[in-house]
């Protein structure tokens, strides 16, 4: 009886309202990762519906944004914190593993060093610069795409949310920061690359970047690793933490008063927020197959916030669904009509904000549970 | 009185608070019986929403003491351990959490570890359940436990603030004009549900609806320029001269 209540209950709770966007989201990425391989790999070259290695490489890199989006979604649509500076995570993921790819590449370079990246004896190193000690290991890089992007989200939020710097100032400092980032990266004696970054990579792991097989497998990676961390995001937002998280969106101070630790739970969602991003980062990387310090570009946070408000925020899979949409019309204008993008997007985002509070999602999923 | 002043809930001595030279609190004293309703009225400025801030520890005052009990010195505590230690305190504005449900609002209230890991792991035990089926039944909000805060009407989210309070079970509650612009039935309810949380813990109510004073309190306190001017029952403090002259304006 108790537990018929409950469930009831948990029908009219708009935090989990049994996650049927979520479902069918998962359904779609299925989808996805079943017909990118069998359109690439089993279809003939020369048929109509054959996937080209641009199609794999495009479908890899919104799903890499979308893990981005949802990485905004998360703070910003259940804990009310706008980030304009996610894009720094996603790039420091980026870096980390283009670091690794760098130190693969080996002899291969233009330059044939056995231990220097091109760049560096391009720019007379002698010795490799400490950071990039490491890097030549896997599972060092990938312990460096996690723990770099936590690090700095952890000092940073630490000391703006213990300042209780909330709202605009916030987004404004984040902006300051991905800025500050890009120009640090643009200068050649950061040990970086300069503004030509990383690029020219030949393999990962032992497998060939520019072979089919292994574009699928990139993809079918990322696919998985979208799955889980929308999963885990899920996680969070159904539990007590994710409603508190709520509560401190819709009532700060009077969470605080309650007794929780508000700087607290901002400063682990932001923290686990940033990972998710740089983690996104590290996956486009090798299937973009170039990072450089204009992914730092403050436009690129601005546009991922766009992203979670065409799709919907506070939903998760909505982000997702935003940010594919949106680079996927991206894809189509900047082809097409190159010089009306920018209008279109802006565009976009005030038609979104005015008629469109709740995203694309709360268009197809109007079932006014939420009013 | 029993000149005891032993066995209080709360002692207020001497309290002086003043901003720029103007004295909101002037050397009040005031004492609070385990589960008596205690009424505070008074004009504007009178130091009422100071007094609470002291409580809460919102407000330090320059001189005086604030005892809660005989052992816990309330103004040495910080805000979060004040309420820890049992005093709750509702404001005028009723905010409950909009886009969260009842139970919800009430879970979120619950007494219980704060930290962000051990909420994200934290399931609510039969136990906690029941204690929010009773507070919902105490506040008259069983039809709405599956609600958004935000639909509720003022009157409900007013209850629904108290029932917040009254999960953390605190020995003192402190009511800051429960009724402002409410309807006269959501008042009759509020007068019930005050009066049945009397007994079981301290309440202090302060407002300015002078029926619906009347019709809870036992023991009226009368405060003019941060001091008590009068004491007593209702009828006793509306035949006080003083008070006649500096409040109700005859």
């Amino acid at each position: 009886m108790a537990q018929n209540k409950q469930e009831a209950f948990t029908l009219w709770n708009p935090t989990s309202s049994g996650d049927r966007g979520g479902a069918w989201f998962l359904g779609v990425l299925a989808l996805v990762a079943v017909a990118v391989p069998v359109l690439n790999q089993l279809v003939p070259a020369t048929s109509a519906t054959h996937l080209s290695p641009y199609g794999i490489t495009l479908i890899g890199k919104y799903l890499c944004y979308g893990m981005l989006a949802m990485a905004v979604d998360l703070i910003w649509g259940y804990c009310g914190i706008l980030s304009l500076g996610h894009a720094a995570f996603f790039s420091l993921g980026g870096y980390a593993m283009g670091m690794y790819l760098m130190r693969q590449i080996g002899r291969r370079g233009v330059y044939g060093d056995p231990i220097l990246p091109d760049f560096m004896v391009f720019l007379n190193y002698k010795l490799l610069p400490w950071f990039w000690h490491g890097f030549n290991h896997f599972p060092f890089a990938l312990a460096m795409l996690v723990l770099v992007p936590a690090l700095l989200a952890l000092v940073f939020g630490w000391f703006a949310f213990r300042s209780r710097v909330t709202g605009v100032y916030f987004s404004i400092i984040t902006q300051a920061l991905t800025f500050a980032l890009m120009l640090a990266f643009f200068r050649n004696d950061m040990g970086f690359g300069g503004n030509n970054g990383f690029t020219d990579f030949k393999e990962i792991v032992g497998f060939d970047l520019h072979s089919d097989r292994t574009r699928v497998v990139l993809l079918l990676v990322t696919a998985a690793a979208l799955a889980a961390s929308y999963k885990a995001c899920r996680a969070i937002v159904e539990s007590r933490a994710g409603r508190v998280m709520h509560a401190i969106r819709d009532a700060e101070s009077r969470t605080r008063f309650l007794g929780y630790p508000v700087e607290s739970f901002k400063l682990w969602i932001f923290v686990f927020s940033a990972i998710t991003a740089g983690v996104a980062g590290a996956l486009y990387v090798p299937q973009i197959g170039i990072i450089n310090p204009s992914e730092f570009a403050p436009i690129n946070s601005i546009e991922a916030v766009i992203w979670v408000a065409v799709g919907g925020r506070g939903t998760l899979y909505g982000a997702i669904a935003g940010a594919v949409l949106v680079n996927y019309a991206k894809t189509y204008l900047t082809g097409a009509f190159p010089e009306v993008w920018l209008f279109a997007l802006g565009a976009l985002f005030v038609l979104v904000t005015l008629f469109l509070p709740r995203g694309i999602v709360g268009l197809v999923g109007a079932r006014g549970k939420d009013k | 009185m029993s000149g005891s002043v032993r066995d209080k809930r709360l002692y207020l001595e001497d309290l002086t608070v003043s901003f720029d030279g103007f004295k909101a609190l002037n050397k009040l004293t005031l004492y609070v019986d385990p589960g008596e309703m205690l009424c505070i009225i008074g004009p504007n400025g009178a130091g009422k929403t100071t007094m609470m801030d002291v409580i809460t520890g919102k407000t330090r005052p320059d001189s005086g003491t604030a005892w809660f009990g005989s052992g816990i010195d309330l103004l040495k505590l910080s805000e979060a351990e004040i309420v820890a230690a049992g005093i709750g305190r509702k404001f005028q504005k009723p905010t409950v959490f909009e886009r969260l449900t009842v139970f919800e609002n009430l879970e979120l209230a619950l007494a219980g570890s704060r930290s962000f890991l051990k909420t994200l792991r934290a399931r609510i035990t039969p136990e906690q359940r029941r204690r929010i089926d009773e507070v919902l039944e105490i506040i008259g909000l069983v039809g709405q436990r599956g609600s958004l805060g935000r639909i509720l009407a003022h009157g409900q989210k007013q209850w629904l603030e108290i029932g917040m309070l009254l999960m953390q079970n605190p020995e003192l509650l402190l009511v800051d004009e429960p009724v402002a612009g409410m309807t006269p039935q959501e008042i009759e309810r509020t007068a019930e549900l005050l009066l049945s949380l009397a007994g079981g813990h301290s309440v202090v109510v302060v407002e300015h609806d002078m029926a619906f004073v009347r019709s809870i309190a036992r023991r009226v306190t009368v405060l003019h320029e941060g001091r008590v001017i009068a004491e007593g029952d209702m009828d006793t403090v509306q035949r006080d001269a003083k008070v006649k002259e500096v409040y109700l304006g005859v």
